[in-house]
């Protein structure tokens, strides 16, 4: 799904990442952890091409992430589910059609009836707050509402960046089953956090493999925590 | 997708691609007033072009195959000097009729200035002898040359001299004309994607979620691309619309008999002014494609 050959990227001359090398394979389960300033964000923009690699290679769904055009990256978003830790929505959309809108701009809104929007919508637990504009939600409620879009166009990957930074410890399980339950789905997760509380609790759930990134390397790779 | 399509599917519309923009106040008016003002002044522009048109035209063909020769000779020569001259004309190739004007005649010239009471016989007035060419023209040097040997008081005067300068400055009018409208649609395409970018930039957070879900840029561009095409469309018909209304009202140029009231419109020209608003959503169209992909390249 996901392959990175000795990738690094940086801002200026000194790489922020270097000597990325893994595979993140169908239906796997990841944790992504780091001090604050680590790279995990860097790292997660990567795997969507909002950054491409300065150095080595990255093969996205077997495209090389460096030869591909802005219509290429745009249809590679399709196939994944991005969860931002602002979670990013049109603040003048009500949630349903923020949660619609990967099929809105794609032209895919006949896919997808109003009945299923509303299953989706009732299972992030959001029924009673579809017509609420992102700036009425809770932090909780739009991580939920973030979650409902990146999962909507089914994609194969899912990458969440720290979506529980801003949420109860109740409102982190409740994401946590989600995207466990997405997982089981046979969905490839990817969530960036410093939680270990949130990775300890995983454990219990699913077969999740950590990812640690310090010193702008991924320094153990593969352990269980 | 051709231009055409292009342009058919602003108008048409998708109710939802609309939607995911929001709509920002400022742009909106600053493009409409901008192509309101702008078609106000092309209407203007459009006139004074086609109004200096018609006077080239009536300059130029004005007094066209006619001359006029001048006999000043003493009394006792007149007759003599005036019946050469019409021979010279009667044997030169290209002159259709020739004939000297009579007295009653060159009174009536001269009367604007100089009263109807005045003494022909008491002064030295030149005859003056009215001629008209055939389509094909004649040799006016030829012909000046002849006349000099034949009638040495005779001048020919064949009104170029000063009928080419008024028509060349109509010309150059109406160049001017159509300069200002070039100018004028320049300008709209200069402020539309002054305007189309201020709406870029305040909605760059807007535009970086829908490339996040998936969206193509030719999808984000056209719902910015749409809406300011229609707005230039709607500002520039309004403009339209009254730079007719204000062309109509002018003085005509009947009244007054002066060259600037006759800025108007004549007959069918008065459908030509319907191409601004259709030219200024053109316009609009390709300044915002342009803005909105420039922008959208900066960001991934």
């Amino acid at each position: 799904m996901i392959e990175m050959q000795d990738a690094a990227y940086g801002y200026g001359a000194e790489p922020l990442l270097s000597g990325l090398t893994l595979t993140l394979a169908p239906g796997s389960f990841h944790f992504l952890t780091g001090p604050s300033g680590a790279g995990k964000t860097t790292f997660l923009k990567l795997c969507y091409a909002e950054l491409l690699p300065t150095g080595g290679t990255i093969n996205l769904f077997g495209h090389k992430a460096n030869g591909l055009g802005r219509d290429d990256i745009a249809d590679l978003r399709q196939r994944i589910g991005v969860v931002h830790q602002d979670c990013q929505f049109l603040d003048h959309l009500p949630l349903s059609q923020n949660i619609a809108l990967p099929l809105t701009v794609t032209g895919k809104s006949g896919i997808l009836d109003e009945a299923n929007l509303n299953e989706l919508i009732g299972w992030v637990g959001l029924t009673a707050r579809s017509d609420a504009t992102p700036p009425e939600l809770s932090g909780g409620e739009r991580q939920r509402a973030a979650l409902a879009r990146a999962i909507i166009m089914d994609p194969d990957l899912i990458l969440a960046d720290e979506p529980t930074g801003n949420v109860d410890w109740e409102m982190s399980l409740r994401l946590l089953n989600l995207l466990v339950e997405l997982n089981k789905l046979g969905k490839t997760v990817v969530i960036a956090t410093h939680d270990l509380a949130l990775i300890r609790a995983a454990k219990q759930r699913v077969q999740a493999r950590v990812l640690r990134i310090q010193g702008g390397q991924i320094m153990s790779a593969g352990a269980d925590l | 997708m051709s231009i055409r399509d292009r342009l058919l599917s602003m108008l048409t519309g998708d109710g939802q691609a609309d939607r995911v923009v929001p709509r920002s106040g400022q742009s909106a008016r600053l493009t409409l007033a901008t192509s309101a003002a702008m078609a106000f002044l092309a209407v203007f522009a459009m006139a004074l072009s086609m109004a200096s048109g018609r006077l080239a035209d009536r300059w130029s063909s004005a007094l066209a195959q006619t001359a006029t020769i001048r006999i000043s000779a003493p009394p006792a020569e007149m007759d003599t000097q005036t019946w050469a001259v019409l021979t010279v004309l009667e044997q030169t190739p290209g002159i259709q009729s020739a004939r000297a004007l009579t007295d009653e005649e060159q009174q009536a010239l001269l009367a604007p200035w100089f009263g109807p009471d005045l003494p022909l016989d008491d002064l030295p007035i030149p005859r003056l002898v009215e001629v008209l060419e055939t389509p094909e023209g004649y040799d006016s040097d030829g012909l000046r040359q002849r006349l000099a040997a034949e009638a040495p008081g005779a001048v020919l005067d064949d009104h170029d001299r000063w009928r080419r300068p008024l028509a060349e400055a109509a010309h150059r009018l109406r160049l001017l004309g159509w300069m200002a409208l070039a100018l004028i649609l320049g300008a709209t395409a200069a402020m539309v994607t002054l305007a189309a970018q201020a709406a870029l930039s305040a909605n760059e957070q807007v535009i970086r979620v829908l490339r996040l879900v998936g969206a193509r840029d030719r999808y984000i561009a056209h719902a910015f691309v749409r809406r300011f095409t229609l707005r230039a469309l709607t500002g520039a018909l309004a403009g339209t619309i009254a730079g007719l209304v204000a062309v109509a009202i002018l003085p005509s140029a009947r009244d007054t008999a002066a060259v600037l009231t006759g800025l108007s419109f004549s007959g069918a020209g008065w459908l030509w002014p319907l191409v601004i608003p259709p030219l200024a959503a053109a316009t609009a169209f390709m300044a915002t494609r342009f803005a909105a992909f420039r922008t959208l390249r900066g960001l991934q």
